[in-house]
């Protein structure tokens, strides 16, 4: 899970230790003879990007399908009969029907909304965390720093899976948004460590600048300093960041409902589907394969669209 | 040097501590009266109960109580006296037999990784912005993409159920054939992983001062890319595949609960499934010391193999 982050920050790292490092591609110069903004840069490498706008696409699809999930499908995914058991498609169930007789293309959609709500609110967890986090210890330094990067160095070292299924082993409530509540908890609680280092080192950089020491030379405190001036500048890289957790956070979580420890029925979530169409799939392929595809497009997607965002403002990598 | 290790060492004890704490207070501490739990529906004569208190040291009470029994908890882990499952069976015993299965498994899935990926890895980085380089990375991609669950269930299916090319489980006692592949699909991520490490280790050397220096000498290119280059660019991979053995032995939950591999992750697996406490906890404890163990050892080979390290 952490995997895909392990080799973004080696990778990064490898292209910032270069020894002597190429000279950055010179900014392009646009047709009105005006250089070009690092964003306006990024932009248009972003437009001709194809694997940007194919994730893009696909987010905004599966979004739209946790949103409104009937507008996909005309069946709903509770509608089981044990009679039509691995029945062929027929009547709008274009995948066929799953072990307990339910349309698996319906079931797949309506899966839909438990992945990204528990994406997007443990990466929101996670952003919080890693904002308050990286910014006292990249904005007072000192002990504090030296403080705070233990802490992360030591939550880093915390294998996530495994802490995730004692944490959620806990969890005997079967209530549905008591399950939610506890996946999304156990994932921001360990998934912050990435962006917090993130966020210290965009702050580091940030407060440096003359408009920090101007703002401070008006009487501004280090609260405002922090909430006004610091913030808006370290945040961009911090969602970039986000984006690809998001990704593996759903993935995260489809292997915890995958095991029987994540999300429970009622809840219809890929990763319960994905394990009973594994046990029964010498008799129907189909109730594998359609959760399958669901779960690796969607992480996917957001991990693309996070890796294309950042190539777009780190010319280094190329 | 020594500074380094000293510091990564008290890293990781402060690790231990904290993972193994939060372990212990999740799984045995507050639940009630633990001695009624032991003994299910049946009566404690109060000689036993006596015997159990006095053995569990459950008559310390408070913050203090706690500490004391979390100590002794460590004491066994250490000790690798690791208590009985539910069905009665030593953990210890389990574990010294799944062990030298999930090594296999973690074997072949490195071997898989450094053949296939540090082979691609330097083409790449060699051929950098080619049609080759260019497939490879939107294939790692995918590759680190795709959570296992989707991996293990399609690859099982797709290559052992309808192919038929591998055999779909692997059973008691598994041959090297039968855990060909889910090697491959552990192997995978971190084929992926070494295989973009790679190239951008050798795409950064091949740009570095010796290497201008060699080619101006006049050596061919083959000697240039096998000696000086591929020296220097395989110090980053080969501290990443030490870390990848130990996250690999650890990390082997679903491709062994998939493929029915009798190894330490396939009894973790059932262990959840069953919900057999003492199973999953024993295992956790220990799977979380070779992970902390593992990652160590590796930093410290780093810390020698790249002196740059050190200084942090």
């Amino acid at each position: 899970m952490s995997d895909f982050e392990t080799v973004a920050a080696t990778e990064n790292q490898a292209a910032r230790r270069g020894p002597s490092g190429e000279p950055g591609t010179p900014n392009q110069v646009g047709a009105a003879n005006k250089p070009r903004s690092l964003a306006g840069d990024a932009w248009r490498d972003l437009r001709r990007n194809p694997i940007f706008w194919i994730s893009l696409a696909l987010v905004v699809i599966f979004t739209l399908m946790a949103l409104l999930p009937g507008v996909f499908t005309a069946n709903s995914p509770n509608d089981c009969l044990l009679s039509r058991q691995h029945a062929g498609p027929s009547g709008g169930a274009i995948f066929g029907y799953d072990f307990q007789g339910c349309d698996t293309y319906s079931r797949a959609v309506y899966g839909t909304r438990a992945s990204l709500l528990v994406g997007a609110l443990a990466a929101l967890g996670t952003g919080i965390i890693a904002l308050v986090i990286g910014m006292l210890a990249g904005y007072f330094g000192r002990w504090v720093d030296a403080v705070l990067s233990r802490v992360i160095d030591v939550v880093l070292g915390i294998p996530l899976l495994l802490a995730a299924i004692v944490l959620l082993k806990r969890v005997s409530s079967d209530s549905q948004w008591a399950r939610i509540g506890a996946v999304v908890f156990v994932l921001a609680l360990l998934g912050w460590t990435t962006a917090a280092r993130v966020v210290r080192s965009s702050v580091i950089t940030a407060k440096e600048q003359d408009y920090v020491a101007a703002a401070r030379m008006l009487g501004a405190g280090n609260s405002r300093i922090m909430w006004r001036h610091i913030l808006p500048n370290s945040l961009a890289p911090a969602i970039v960041v986000l984006t690809i957790a998001l990704g593996s956070f759903i993935a995260a979580e489809a292997t915890l409902s995958f095991l029987g420890i994540g999300l429970k029925a009622p809840t219809i979530s890929w990763g319960q589907d994905i394990d009973t169409g594994r046990i029964h799939m010498r008799e129907a392929a189909t109730p594998l394969i359609v959760p399958s595809a669901f779960l690796a497009l969607t992480v996917l997607a957001f991990i693309m669209l996070g890796d294309a965002i950042r190539d777009a403002f780190d010319p280094k990598l190329r | 040097m020594f500074r380094y290790i000293l510091r990564r060492l008290l890293q990781m004890v402060l690790a231990f501590f904290g993972t193994t704490l939060i372990v212990y207070a999740l799984t045995f501490a507050g639940q009630g009266d633990p001695i009624q739990a032991l003994a299910g529906e049946r009566p404690v004569t109060p000689a036993q109960r006596a015997y159990l208190t006095e053995k569990y040291n459950l008559d310390q009470t408070g913050v203090g109580g706690f500490f004391y029994r979390y100590f002794d908890y460590v004491k066994d882990l250490l000790q690798g006296n690791l208590g009985e499952s539910l069905t009665g069976r030593s953990i210890g015993d389990i574990l010294q037999q799944a062990w030298p299965v999930t090594v296999r498994l973690a074997l072949i899935a490195l071997a898989v990784a450094i053949i296939f990926g540090v082979t691609a890895g330097v083409l790449a980085g060699i051929r950098r912005a080619s049609i080759f380089d260019n497939s490879t990375l939107v294939l790692t991609l995918l590759v680190l993409g795709i959570p296992t669950i989707v991996l293990a269930p399609l690859a099982q299916y797709f290559l052992g159920v309808k192919w038929q090319l591998f055999p779909p489980t692997a059973g008691s006692d598994p041959t090297f054939y039968a855990l060909l592949l889910p090697g491959i699909v552990l192997g995978s991520l971190s084929l992926a992983t070494a295989l973009r490490l790679t190239r951008a280790s050798v795409a950064e050397n091949l740009r570095a001062d010796y290497v201008r220096t060699a080619r101006s000498k006049g050596l061919v290119k083959r000697r240039i890319v096998v000696v000086h280059v591929l020296r220097n660019s395989l110090i980053p991979v080969v501290t990443f595949l030490g870390v990848e053995l130990g996250n690999l032995m650890s990390g082997a939950i679903i491709t062994e609960g998939v493929f029915n591999i009798p190894g330490v992750g396939f009894n973790l697996f059932r262990g959840i499934r069953t919900e057999d406490g003492p199973l999953v906890v024993g295992i956790v404890s220990v799977l979380v010391v070779v992970y902390l163990v593992s990652n160590l050892v590796v930093d410290v080979l780093y810390a020698v193999l790249d002196p740059r390290i050190r200084y942090e």
